[in-house]
């Protein structure tokens, strides 16, 4: 019994035993010195697992009584967190070793929050839930704080440990109403309270406050309140880390509650979704026209695209989910091109994040201008590029599932939003040549980072490597 | 050839691609072989697009060269021409070479220019030819982004504020389109714009928001397609984007926008709006004929008092898509007949007359109306080609610009007297200011000083101007040569349309007894 329980659950306990036996041996040995080997090691052993997880996960797999499920969903998000998170420390490392960031807590704590999230996408209890989410949080308040002697970077991981243990709380209020009045903190056994839709009011309690604990780390509005000070104050490569690999996994544990702990209440949830994901796309929109540092810029950026991605959530549909699956992919392929873009951004070895900076930049770099301008472009949605796929895939679904207002008012949303990014575009074509420049620096692995996902954008349209069948088989297994 | 379309769509394309990855430089030799390289794409996809043309039968109103192809998303690649689509897209790749060759003096950027050129060539013929919802989206709304660039990096002074009015205008519009596409998807099942043609939408009204919509979802569906045609038009009042957009763009993009661009609204409304939402479109016609006759006067009287050369072009445009959409609301033979070929037209006039600002542009730097005058005297040939465009702007018989122009009256004489007669008399302020333009500009004596050295029109002027003054006057005495391929696409539109029509009035009959 616990043998076949571990069996399902091997890619996760692989690695944290990695993590904390390289917790040991760096510390009994060479300390700091063993950072970059150790993260590229990380990395790699992400992808292993990425692949190995890809290609022999079958059918769905219940573990310790049904708290850990292994299904087609979560080997979806799995890969796509392990394959982000481990591409987001490979571009970090000269990066944070030139800044003499590079500590060995960074690749071990990336990869405790990396199983954490594994954790909160295969959860089927709210225990596991609870436990898979303060392992990723944790690991990542301390490294958004990595930058000690920065007033700025502690300030971040301040904020972020403060807000989210607010949010955990309200997490775990809602957590333990729900088991008040259902009886069970397995999902499988919450929805059985709640058939024909009739759900009781402790209940729907219970499931407001689990929403908004999860909007926290969604940063949907009206909970988005740290993202852009935690985006500006990180430094750089673990913000990209923020921008990727969590916002899959809480999006991901998001749909699983939804789904399998109150699949059968969708209309009680719904208008919840949409009320957060229309709020969501607006701020996201117009709060980062006035934004002139690229960081904060992202920031509300990747709010909106959380409001995109709750379309497909809203639904309530398979449809749905797979749309925003695929919308999730898509979204952490661009910003994986983009963060390698600001991460090349510095002057004189010090990082820039001022897109005034950014003038003229397409004379000077043609090749890596025109990748961010097809990131840009398809940040904003404009087809041809997969960002425009992403975007009509979520509003399909959201108009099969009746969400048209919902839908229009995306719409319109998401013109504000192709302001902003025009202006970087602009900036980096047609602003006048008046600021200092900054660098060309670029490191291999950033600019092959840029490079690949550029041209997936365009690759995309034509040819999605077979995410498009995951995603549908993804949301099968989840949506019944 | 079997995929005649796709190829034409992508040589243009297929050149840029060339461009981009194996020209290097910036010296004398690279941008001269980055001008070569994109006329000779152009000339190429004009002489194969001409297999198009002679492949094409007329008799057949259905869709023809049909290519078809599985795409992502349950989605299809499929394209083709019918009566309608097929003479925008010989426009198109007959344009293009000329633009290129009135680019011949850019000096900066040289290769970036071409191939922005050569994309939007691309994605402007497969908006005319996509037979797939979705395809067409892609293709009409990627073509914001070379135009973007090419109005903010060529552009004139205030060029960042014209590109981004554009771009974020159009957007709007388009997006809008493309939820009214969704629903359209989830209504139909397809993507397919064939199917979707002879797919009868609900037309039975309902209220949203204690609204009563007449037409239904027709309606709802109409209106989101009306609003980015409208503003791709442009129609009044949407239409204050142009005249940025068209002074700050270099000339060759404001020919292509006014050529080509602009067509997609009107191309738009003829494949999307009138066929799929007829309910719709009659509940709006009224409304959009009384749009048009508006922008006709007022616009013509905005005409009349520019300062500055391309603004004056850019709003006699405007008013003469007013003309194109009164003949497509009409919605009879006639009308739709006169707005395709007021379109084709205007696609060679405006063409040539933002040429001939081009030509002194490039002299004297300058498109200020004041800062001309009396350049007969150093400029005959100028003069006289100027003088043809302006005449042939004005719609006088014997050139293009009339028999559209007479035609677009004839369609709406029929449907609505008052919004004739109101449009009619644009006719006589586009003369008002078509004429005075070129008083001002060309007549009079050679007073100032900067123009006594000016040149008249050298061999490579001459030659963009040639291949315009040929069509303009042959298609203005020989106007069958475009009707003859119209006639019977447009003919079964309007019959479908009075179809589906009847159909639904007597659906509302027969459920109101």
């Amino acid at each position: 019994m616990i043998q076949s329980d571990l069996s399902v659950i091997l890619p996760e306990i692989i690695l944290a035993v990695y993590a904390m036996l390289a917790l040991i041996g760096a510390v009994y040995t060479t300390k700091d010195a063993l950072a970059p080997l150790l993260t590229w090691i990380t990395a790699g052993l992400m992808a292993v697992l990425a692949i190995w997880i890809a290609t022999s996960g079958e059918g769905v797999n219940l573990a310790f009584g049904g708290m850990f499920v292994d299904d087609g969903f979560a080997r979806f998000a799995k890969v796509a967190i392990l394959l982000s998170a481990g591409i987001v420390m490979v571009m970090s490392q000269e990066y944070m070793q030139r800044r003499g960031l590079l500590r060995f807590e960074y690749p071990v704590l990336i990869a405790l929050a990396s199983v954490g999230m594994m954790m909160m996408v295969s959860a089927g209890d709210l225990m596991a839930l609870y436990m898979g989410l303060e392992l990723q949080s944790l690991a990542l308040y301390v490294v958004a704080s990595l930058r000690r002697d920065s007033a700025k970077s502690t300030e971040a991981g301040l904020k972020y440990f403060v807000l989210g243990a607010l949010s955990s709380g309200l997490l775990l209020y809602g957590a333990s109403l729900v088991y008040g009045y259902s009886g069970t903190t397995l999902f499988s056994g919450i929805i059985q309270t709640a058939v024909h839709g009739e759900v009781s009011l402790g209940l729907l309690f219970g499931l407001i406050f689990l929403i908004s604990g999860l909007a926290f780390k969604v940063s949907a509005v009206p909970f988005h309140m740290w993202t852009p000070d935690v985006y500006e104050g990180a430094p750089t490569p673990v913000t990209a880390f923020f921008a990727t690999a969590p916002k899959v996994a809480a999006m991901a544990l998001f749909a699983r509650l939804l789904h399998d702990a109150f699949g059968a209440a969708v209309a009680d949830w719904q208008q919840v979704l949409v009320l957060l994901s229309v709020l969501s796309m607006f701020l996201g929109g117009i709060a980062a026209i006035g934004q002139r540092d690229i960081k904060r810029l992202m920031a509300f950026s990747s709010i909106a695209h959380m409001g995109y991605a709750l379309i497909g959530l809203a639904a309530g549909t398979a449809a749905g989910v797979q749309a925003m699956l695929i919308y999730l992919a898509v979204y952490v392929t661009m910003n994986v091109g983009t963060f390698a873009f600001i991460l090349m951004m510095e002057r004189d070895g010090k990082p820039v994040t001022d897109i005034d900076a950014l003038r003229q930049y397409a004379r000077r770099e043609p090749a890596a201008a025109l990748a961010v301008l097809v990131l840009m472009f398809s940040l904003a949605g404009v087809p041809p590029f997969l960002g425009f796929f992403a975007k009509f895939g979520v509003w399909q679904a959201g108009v099969a599932a009746g969400l048209t207002g919902l839908v229009i008012a995306s719409a319109i949303a998401s013109v504000i939003g192709a302001y902003y990014y025009l202006r970087i575009v602009f900036y980096m074509y047609f602003g006048a040549e008046n600021a200092e420049p900054i660098d060309t620096r670029s490191t291999p692995v950033l600019y092959a980072a840029l490079m690949v996902s550029a041209v997936l954008m365009l690759v995309g349209v034509v040819y999605q490597f077979g995410v498009e069948g995951a995603a549908a088989a993804a949301a099968a297994t989840l949506v019944n | 050839m079997d995929n005649i379309l796709s190829i034409v769509t992508f040589i243009p394309a297929l050149a840029a691609s060339i461009l981009a990855l194996f020209l290097r430089g910036e010296d004398a030799a690279a941008q001269r072989n980055a001008k070569w390289v994109a006329l000779f794409a152009t000339t190429v996809t004009f002489l194969v697009s001409i297999g198009i043309y002679t492949g094409f039968d007329p008799a057949d109103t259905g869709f023809q060269m049909v290519e078809e192809a599985e795409w992502i998303l349950g989605l299809k690649y499929k394209m083709g021409v019918d009566g309608i689509s097929v003479l925008f897209v010989l426009l198109t790749t007959f344009i293009m070479p000329l633009t290129i060759l009135a680019s011949w003096e850019v000096t900066t950027r040289v290769k970036e220019y071409m191939i922005a050129f050569l994309l939007l060539e691309t994605l402007m013929l497969g908006v005319f030819m996509a037979l797939d919802l979705v395809l067409f989206y892609l293709f009409f709304e990627a073509g914001l982004i070379p135009m973007f660039l090419i109005i903010g990096i060529w552009g004139g002074k205030d060029r960042i504020y014209a590109s981004f009015k554009f771009f974020l205008y159009t957007f709007l519009g388009s997006v809008l389109m493309l939820v009214a596409m969704v629903a359209m998807y989830a209504d139909a099942g397809t993507t397919d714009i064939e199917a979707l043609l002879s797919h009868q939408f609900s037309s039975e009204g309902f209220s949203v928001l204690g609204l009563y919509i007449v037409g239904g979802v027709q309606t709802l569906m109409f209106l989101a397609f009306f609003a980015s045609f409208a503003v791709k038009m442009p129609m009044w009042p949407v239409h204050t984007w142009l005249p940025d957009a068209h002074v700050q763009a270099p000339t060759a993009g404001s020919v292509v926008l006014a050529a080509i661009l602009l067509k997609m609204g009107g191309y738009g409304f003829l494949r999307f709006s009138l066929p799929m939402f007829p309910v719709g479109a009659d509940v709006m016609s009224t409304f959009i004929l009384w749009l048009s006759a508006i922008a006709v006067v007022y616009t013509s009287l905005v005409a009349l008092v520019q300062e500055d050369m391309k603004k004056l072009i850019a709003y006699s445009s405007v008013a003469h898509m007013g003309f194109v959409t009164m003949g497509i609301f009409a919605a009879n033979q006639q009308g739709v007949d006169g707005a395709i070929f007021q379109m084709l037209s205007h696609g060679f006039i405006s063409a040539a007359l933002f040429l001939c600002v081009g030509v002194i542009y490039d002299r004297m730097h300058t498109r200020e109306i004041d800062a001309y005058g009396g350049l007969v005297n150093r400029m005959p040939a100028y003069a006289l080609v100027f003088m043809l465009f302006t005449m042939a702007n004005v719609g006088l018989p014997g050139t293009s610009g009339f028999i559209g122009e007479f035609l677009t009256l004839m369609g709406a004489f029929q449907v609505n007297t008052w919004v004739t007669a109101v449009a009619a008399t644009g006719v006589i302020f586009s003369a008002g200011y078509a004429l005075w333009l070129y008083r001002r500009v060309v007549f009079g004596d050679l007073i100032k000083e900067s123009l006594k050295a000016i040149t008249d029109m050298n061999t490579r002027e001459r030659t963009v101007f040639a291949p315009l003054i040929v069509m303009t006057i042959l298609l203005g005495v020989y106007p069958s040569l475009v009707t003859d391929i119209i006639g019977p696409s447009t003919e079964a539109l309007v019959q479908n349309y009075d179809t589906a029509l009847a159909a639904a009035e007597a659906a509302t009959q027969h459920a109101s007894n």
